[in-house]
């Protein structure tokens, strides 16, 4: 029944119908009278005749289950706005599953049920996967209904009327078959722990929410953060770490992402939009933020009113993107897609401020030629801003001036109206621009540097004399003689079990390591044939090549083999980096459990402990920080003696992260071990999670000078260095030092695999 | 030179580089080269694989008109296989050359492309000519090479290899005088590529843009970045008719990569370049 036929119907007509609808609904809670006429208006608007009367019986069944007011309300207040999406004709699934939880001893739960109904359906917005939802949750309530202590369907599901609360947010996360397992994973895991079970529906647990963000719909960041990083530094030539904020499932306006001192901030999970997959949304977003990183300076944001800035803001977005588009014309379509296409006139700035509006379509005309408008200010200023672009990149004052040009041509009275137009004016692959303004007011920006305590220099590190080594000062191209002090000890021992753990948690990488080990593992005798001089005649081949020549061909004169013992013959030496960065801590998987670098050095460097041992190469492993020069630090971790045992183990337990890292001076002495060995090949390997420094010294390029000197040193002396760096911005001096002989791992937490895998690649 | 034995006397022309290469100078080592050729010095050329280090051999073998022997050093070669062999014949035996023997013998300058490829047993054959003694021993003839007067040893490596068994010994590196070259710059590449296809400036730039990206990405899952060959072969292809897209697919990520991020990076990063 429309709108005007209920307008138009007499008062009197209506008071009947009215009448006529309440004894049908017969029911006396006097609640109900004081909402059933606003609820049957809307009824009326959306439902047939039948489908009024069939709304009424419901209602009526409802409210003689003997469950109080509540679920009457809820239905009659709810229905019609589900009717409008799934159908009337839905009613009857619905009443049955009513009716299912009214028979158990879930009733409590049907009010909740009722209540998340139009935000469910509004999500699922069909009736085939209502029909799933509805089975979901008939399910839920058989599964953990009355299991408990073995009394049979007694008990109501503690978990149900939580997860009808939950249920659109659920929903606005998961498709309707992540929901399926995010169900399925508390009813497995709780439907003996009531507490729990409630916990865990009520999205309270921290597994619950875990699992929640497993099986999100969209595209998570976490999955794309090496693409992503690749991406950044393929195409923009940057890095930065790339960190998750949370967009909250019920948030209707998610926030920008942005960038600042600690890494590019972005949404940790998004959706495919306007035709564009979520891997394309990150990277258009990353784009846009490496467009600032590089083409954008700070404006001291004091001077401008707040709408100043908002036009600054939207044309040195603009500006960015056409940079970035000259540069990479292949995403202009993407781009195209994403950004938002304001309707002209959509906005009346009669009663509104529109200055958004008018900003989004200067904005949407700046990308899209083909933008259709008509505003002659605004193809001016379309004029404008290419004339201001094609003499080269402008910056970011050029458009501020451009920008408060606009803002003064198209000033208006209602620019200052509270209400502000907003529809199609978020392009949300932009940052919020927070890098752009400088505020002169600051705030007093008190810095604490509490260093952490020196640990005291216990009495049973016994102490040698120091040994002196020099440093290169690239300055005057020359050595400062016996510049450095450096103390070895043995590293002090902590607890074994705590390594066997690590190991024990390492198991299955532990066999797949096995398996390269063997085929490295060296064979006693090798035979190698082919050999033109040998110690014996390769009676298959000589016989070969004999038949060859007595057939007239030109035999194959390698009819010898020879025998090489022992293919390998390596000696290697760790050096590890026990600077204080060592205790960073560093995300671990999806499940954002944390672990300390420190930690996961402890499991690589265990891993390939163990590793080498299995091959038989003699291997060592120390450590090394500094406090100035006067104090570098080199601790023996494993001797080459020594075989990877208890001993070795304990030392690795105790291992601490503190001071800096003054690297050349390890890296002389750890050559001054190598080099009393008689193997054939010597190899340092070096982790490290920064760069050489101390703090002493306040010339950076100093001690990464030196430790490349001192790289050129070892070569010279027959020593390989290899560096393996945990510093995501070790690509602006690790290669100074270390020539191409380095990897950066990106992804620390995948060391513990890492290491022995690139120890052995290396030594193939 | 010759120890009087009867011998059929090696055909010099054949060696010659007959048609000037085209070579596209990075900075000055054209006159360095001539330097070091003009004191006979040996010559190592750093870099990685595909950057101009073959092309810029034959060209300097052209500029200085002598013969080129160039060998492609692998892990079977023997010492046999550059200082030659007896051979068995019908009657008797007969005594055949290496390329190496033949460059000394002629005056030929002797690249060895590739040469940690080889084992370190065969690479010790060459040390007797580096030094100043110049001459080659042939053991199983009893034979002593004096180096003639034009002949040059050049050897060329990629100190990208990430393997300690693949590096040169020191004992060989101290030997030579060294270049090091990496990629040429943007705008010398897109030159080069001009030139070896006939492509067109603008698409050349991008193709180097593309290589830029990929480099970027070394010792970040890519042992190497994108050759300057392997930007000749996709202006090849793309001067062909193929697409852009199809021809730095085909030419210049899968054969550089498996990684699959590290695939699906550069693909996106061909299409946001080709627009
Ligand atoms: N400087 C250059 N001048 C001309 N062509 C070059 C130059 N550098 C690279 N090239 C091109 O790259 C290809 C590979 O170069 P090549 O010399 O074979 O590499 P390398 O020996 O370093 O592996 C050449 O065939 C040529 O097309
Ligand atoms: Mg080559």
């Amino acid at each position: 029944m429309s709108t005007e036929a209920v307008a138009s119907r007499s008062d009197a007509a209506w008071a009947e119908r009215l009448r006529v609808c309440r004894e049908r609904l017969d029911c006396r809670f006097p609640q109900v009278s004081d909402v059933f006429e606003a609820c049957l208006v809307k009824a009326e608007h959306v439902l047939s005749v039948e489908g009024v009367d069939a709304y009424l019986d419901c209602a009526r069944f409802l409210g003689r289950m003997g469950r109080g007011v509540e679920p009457v309300l809820v239905f009659l207040a709810e229905w019609p706005a589900v009717a409008a999406i799934l159908g009337e004709d839905a009613l009857p699934i619905i009443a049955r599953t009513v009716q299912v939880l009214s028979k158990s001893p879930n009733g409590k739960a049907i009010a909740p049920f009722l209540q998340t109904l139009a935000p469910v359906a509004r999500r699922l917005a069909a009736r085939e996967p209502m029909q799933h939802y509805l089975d979901l949750t008939l399910e839920l309530m058989e599964r953990t209904s009355g299991s408990i202590h073995g009394i049979h369907k007694t008990f109501a599901s503690p978990g149900l009327p939580e997860f009808f609360t939950h249920a659109p947010t659920l929903l606005n996360a998961l498709s309707i078959a992540g929901l399926r397992n995010w169900v399925d994973y508390g009813i497995r895991n709780y439907h003996t722990h009531p507490e729990r079970q409630r916990a865990y529906f009520a999205l309270q647990s921290a597994d619950s929410r875990a699992v929640l963000q497993r099986e999100r719909h969209g595209t998570l960041l976490v999955d794309q953060e090496r693409r992503l990083d690749l991406y950044l530094r393929a195409l923009w030539h940057d890095s930065a770490p790339l960190l998750p904020y949370a967009t909250d499932v019920e948030q209707v306006a998610k926030p920008a992402p942005y960038f600042d001192s600690c890494g590019i901030r972005l949404p940790d999970v998004l959706d495919d939009a306007r035709g564009v997959s979520g891997q394309q949304r990150y990277q258009i977003a990353l784009a846009h933020i490496a467009g600032h990183r590089r083409w954008s300076s700070p404006l001291v944001a004091d001077n401008f009113s707040p709408m100043q800035r908002l036009a600054i803001e939207f044309l040195e977005d603009s500006r960015i993107d056409t940079l970035i588009l000259r540069q990479y014309p292949g995403l202009r379509r993407t781009f195209l897609a994403l950004h938002p296409k304001p309707v002209e006139g959509a906005c009346d700035p009669a009663t509104q401020s529109s200055l958004r509006h008018r900003l989004a379509m200067l904005s949407r005309a700046l990308l899209d030629p083909e933008h259709g408008y008509h505003d002659a200010v605004l193809l001016d200023f379309v004029g404008r801003f290419a004339r201001t672009m094609a003499s080269g990149e402008a910056s970011s004052e050029e458009i501020a001036q451009l920008a408060l040009s606009y803002v003064a041509r198209t000033r208006r009275q209602s620019d200052q109206l509270a209400t502000v137009f907003f529809a199609d004016t978020e392009v949300d692959y932009r940052d919020d621009n927070r890098h752009l303004w400088r505020f002169h007011e600051r705030s007093d920006d008190e810095e604490m540097f509490d260093e952490p305590p020196r640990p005291a220099a216990s009495a049973e590190l016994e102490r040698l004399p120091p040994r002196h080594y020099p440093e290169w000062d690239y300055h005057s191209q020359s050595y400062r003689p016996d510049w450095v002090s450096l103390y070895e000890s043995l590293h002090p021992s902590g607890d074994t079990a705590a390594i066997d753990r690590l190991l024990e948690k390492h198991s299955a990488l532990a066999r797949r390591l096995q398996r390269l080990l063997d085929l490295l593992r060296p064979q006693e005798r090798v035979r190698i044939r082919y050999q033109e001089d040998g110690s014996e005649l390769d009676l298959d081949i000589a016989i070969r090549s004999l038949i060859d020549f007595r057939g007239g061909a030109t035999p194959d004169p390698r009819i010898n083999l020879s025998h090489r013992s022992n293919g390998r013959n390596i000696a290697v030496l760790l050096l590890l980096d026990l600077s204080k960065s060592l205790a960073d801590r560093v995300e671990v998987g999806a499940t954002g459990g944390e672990q300390s670098i420190l930690e996961l050095s402890q499991e690589a460097v265990s891993l390939l402990a163990w590793s080498i041992e299995q091959l038989g190469d003699p291997f060592a492993i120390a450590g090394f920080h500094s406090d100035t020069r006067h104090d570098v630090r080199y601790l023996h971790l494993k001797g080459f003696g020594e075989h990877w045992g208890e001993l070795v183990k304990s030392r690795l337990a105790a291992m601490q992260a503190g001071y800096s890292t003054r690297m050349g001076a390890a890296m002389r002495h750890a050559a001054h071990y190598l080099a009393a060995r008689k193997a054939e090949k010597k190899l340092l390997l070096i982790l490290t999670d920064g760069q050489p420094a101390d703090v002493d010294v306040h010339d950076e390029r100093l001690l990464v000078e030196d430790a490349r000197q001192s790289v050129s040193e070892l070569d010279q002396q027959g020593i390989f260095t290899y560096c393996i760096s945990l510093d995501r911005k070790a690509d602006e001096y690790v290669s100074d030092i270390f020539g191409r002989r380095y990897t950066v791992i990106d992804r620390i937490e995948r060391l513990p695999e890492r290491l022995p895998e690139l120890f052995m690649a290396l030594t193939r | 030179m010759d120890n009087g034995e009867e011998r059929a006397v090696t055909d010099r022309t054949q060696f010659e580089v007959r048609e000037k290469p085209f070579y596209q100078p990075q900075r000055n080592e054209v006159a360095l080269y001539e330097a070091a050729y003009a004191a006979r010095l040996p010559v190592m050329i750093k870099g990685p694989t595909g950057c101009g280090k073959s092309r810029f051999v034959e060209y300097m073998a052209w500029k200085l008109g002598k013969p080129l022997i160039t060998v492609a050093c692998n892990e079977d070669m023997t010492a046999s296989d550059l200082v030659g062999r007896y051979l068995l014949e019908a009657n008797g035996t007969r005594w055949l050359d290496g390329p190496l023997t033949t460059a000394a013998r002629i005056g030929a300058i002797c690249y060895l492309d590739e040469i940690v490829e080889a084992r370190q047993d065969t690479t010790v054959v060459i040390h007797p000519l580096t030094d100043h003694r110049r001459t080659l021993p042939i053991d199983k003839k009893g034979e002593l090479i004096h180096a003639h007067a034009d002949f040059q040893l050049v050897i060329s490596y990629n100190p990208g290899y990430q393997s300690l068994l693949k590096d040169l010994k020191q004992s060989t590196k101290q030997r030579f005088t060294a270049f090091e070259f990496d990629y040429p710059d943007a705008a010398l590449e897109a030159a080069i590529l001009v030139e070896e296809s006939g492509i067109d400036a603008h698409s050349a730039e991008r193709l180097v843009n593309i290589g830029a990206a990929a480099r970027r990405l070394k010792g970040h899952g890519l042992d190497e970045g994108i050759s300057t060959r392997l930007l000749v072969y996709a202006a090849t292809l793309i001067e062909r008719g193929v697409a852009p897209a199809d021809a730095c697919r085909m030419a210049l990520v899968r054969p550089i990569t498996d990684d699959r991020d590290i695939r699906d990076t550069l693909d996106h990063a061909i299409d946001a370049i080709f627009a």
